[in-house]
């Protein structure tokens, strides 16, 4: 069937590109016109569509898994702009299709957040869904984790083939007991790593492990366990067979969502028990290098820069805990944006004590003062404060000559950081 | 400068201690940040600060001077209500001495008279305050700013469905000038009864309102030696940081 919302889609978007405006736009026209686009294209894939969802970590595993699958042979669809929604995926669904419609891929692989996944996965039930965790994020967005995971948990009742489920999260595990028809798989965590990644229970909880939400399944067995995490590399164990590989990746946090992304590119290949095809997945793995903002490492005045996107209390502490202070020169940026989260509490459920030694240069952002106060309660030393993101960032680059350098900061922070660092060194264009 | 050296080694004036209740289930969001202002306000004011948790099933402490609550999930709220129930009696006995307490959020409405749930059950409080709160399905959600005759204007952030009103034995916190507070009607914020105050200024209310941090501190100082003898604690970052939050949108 011909119709006229290819053409009038790409129209609106190559117009909207040349205007620099906004990603989405195109997919709202298109919405508007054709309701059933998506669904009819996405729909035409021979291995369908994954969902791939969760607070922390969906750009960085969504891409592993792209890669994965790519080096698999499979064509990859994807969203890669990070935007993030149902008309962000219509609009990069323009991008790809041919003039009548048609998409030159074998499998889509999206990331959406918990709210418009529920939107994407009525239009279009995925055939896998992955669900990486379920964290205090925006709460101001999405009300209570609780709500949040009764999101994720619709996803995985739509789901048709196979869902995927962190092991080690009490909220995303449960989801288990609420899915009949989809095959559950699992990723886990072993048992000596457990302690590093505390789920918001074990936040404030005096033994790591109990939950208020009750009983919660007796360990299940994992398709893929993460069994260590060293300075380059990392064990993973499947199909009975424990694997050391080096990793591009870094960041404990990124190194566990490898195991999620094993999984699911494993379903997807039906590469479970083929050896080979382990081999040349875990080969893949070890070359992904980071998303933009997450871990990447940018070189300024000869030195290495580390942006580290923080967006919630449990990134920050992982954050901290995966790039140590010692030798580094730190900045802080926060903003309060709405893609950040308005609401800045939870910067007092992240303790700054390993910052104490070395100490901050440079505040930054619209709440530098409030980072400012938490500092300060922490008995961490900071130098300068400046919500000036610009002249915060050239200043700390001044400070700090011949030192490596690291920043933390917010989403929006990050892209002005990124925009700033743009004309002084090469950063990725990220399109 | 470093809040260290505000804090050289003196003889202490004191010791205080400070009881954080079921900070395992009831620190949806910053709860934390209350707890640690006040341990280290209370450092920065020449006195020992003895931090204690109290968690569903624990012996209750003893020797009590200072209290502090947080917000909870409505499932943490549920794993709760039973202890809650079963301390009810100690902790009205308390609030009506003079222990001066803080609780936010889900326990401001649990120290309540009831909490009707928008699915229907009553989760009963244990009345310490004479407020009643019912489940919504409007969330009310950002930043807040209002003003109060004993602590002057008061900044934080609120998230939640549960709309609270007032009875005629409690004074409200304050009058809002920027969000919701209690309810969606009025524009109060919070409670006041004897030396409880409660509020949805969820989480971290103390950090960017030391005056009510001070007032918990001095009450329970002067409850136990009489006397409150002040330090200098320097509030410059908490200043700008209140900048900058009122100007920030709702």
């Amino acid at each position: 069937m011909f119709s006229f919302t290819v053409p009038l889609g790409k129209l609106v978007r190559a117009v909207s590109r040349l205007r620099g405006g906004g990603s989405a736009l195109p997919g709202l026209v298109v919405e508007k016109i054709d309701p059933g686009f998506m669904q009819r294209t996405l729909s035409s894939l021979p291995h369908g569509v994954a969902v791939v969802s969760g607070t922390n970590g969906k750009t960085t595993t969504t891409k592993m898994v792209v890669e994965l699958l790519e080096s698999q042979g499979l064509k990859v669809f994807t969203n890669r702009t990070g935007s993030n929604f149902t008309r962000g995926v219509a609009a990069a669904l323009l991008g790809e299709v041919d003039w009548r419609g048609r998409l030159d891929a074998d499998v889509a692989v999206l990331e959406l957040d918990e709210a418009h996944a529920v939107h994407f996965v009525n239009k279009v039930p995925p055939r896998y869904c992955l669900l990486l965790n379920v964290l205090r994020d925006q709460l101001d967005r999405f009300g209570e984790i609780d709500a949040t995971a009764l999101l994720l948990q619709r996803i995985a009742e739509r789901t048709t083939g196979t869902v995927v489920l962190n092991r080690e999260d009490p909220r995303v595990a449960r989801i288990a007991a609420a899915v009949s028809g989809p095959e559950v798989l699992y990723f886990g965590l072993d048992q000596s790593l457990r302690s590093t990644f505390p789920n918001d229970d074990d936040m404030r909880a005096a033994a790591p492990g109990t939950s208020p939400l009750g009983d919660v399944p007796a360990s299940p067995e994992a398709d893929v366990v993460l069994r260590r995490v060293g300075a380059d590399d990392a064990d993973f164990e499947f199909d009975g067979t424990r694997v050391a590989t080096h990793m591009k990746l870094r960041g404990v946090y990124n190194i566990f969502n490898a195991a999620a992304a094993l999984v699911l590119a494993r379903s997807i290949t039906g590469a479970s028990g083929r050896p080979g095809d382990a081999a040349k997945l875990v080969k893949a793995l070890s070359e992904v290098a980071p998303a933009f903002g997450r871990g990447e490492s940018l070189t300024v005045d000869g030195q290495p820069l580390e942006l580290v996107l923080v967006k919630n209390p449990s990134g920050f502490r992982l954050g901290l805990k995966s790039f140590p202070a010692k030798g580094y020169a730190s900045m802080i940026a926060i903003n309060d944006n709405y893609a950040d989260g308005r609401d800045m509490s939870w910067l007092w459920d992240v303790e700054f004590d390993s910052l104490r030694e070395d100490g901050v240069e440079v505040l930054t952002g619209v709440r530098a003062y409030d980072m400012a106060l938490r500092l300060q309660y922490d008995e961490v030393r900071f130098g300068s404060v400046n919500t000036d993101i610009p002249a915060a960032l050239a200043e700390f680059i001044r400070g700090s000559a011949g030192k490596p350098k690291r920043v933390f900061c917010t989403y929006t922070a990050m892209l002005a950081i990124r925009r700033e660092l743009s004309k002084i060194t090469t950063v990725e264009v990220v399109s | 400068m470093t809040p260290a050296e505000d804090t050289a080694p003196h003889a202490s004036k004191g010791t205080i201690r400070v009881l954080q209740l079921y900070p395992r289930e009831m620190n949806i969001y910053g709860d934390w940040g209350n707890a640690l202002v006040l341990r280290q306000r209370l450092l920065w004011h020449g006195y020992t600060p003895e931090l204690l948790e109290y968690n569903v099933g624990d012996d209750f402490p003893e020797d009590v001077d200072l209290i502090v609550g947080g917000g909870g999930q409505d499932s943490g709220q549920v794993v709760i209500q039973e202890d809650l129930q079963a301390r009810a009696e100690q902790l009205r006995e308390m609030a009506e001495d003079g222990t001066p307490m803080l609780v936010i959020c889900g326990l401001y409405q649990l120290f309540g008279k009831f909490f009707k749930t928008k699915s229907g059950p009553v989760i009963p409080g244990i009345g310490i305050l004479d407020v009643e709160t019912v489940g919504t399905d409007e969330r009310l959600i950002g930043n807040v700013t209002l003003t109060s005759s004993e602590f002057g204007e008061i900044l934080g952030y609120e998230n939640h469905s549960g709309q609270t009103s007032l009875g005629p034995d409690v004074e409200p916190l304050g009058t809002v000038s920027k969000g919701a507070g209690n309810n969606s009607k009025d524009n109060h914020e919070g409670a006041r009864h004897r030396n409880v105050v409660a509020s949805y200024l969820h989480g971290s209310l103390l950090p960017k309102n030391p005056a009510i941090a001070d007032f918990l501190i001095r009450t329970a100082v002067e409850r136990k030696y009489g006397a409150f003898v002040p330090g200098t604690p320097d509030d410059d970052f908490a200043r700008l940081a209140r900048e900058h939050a009122a100007r920030r949108p709702r």
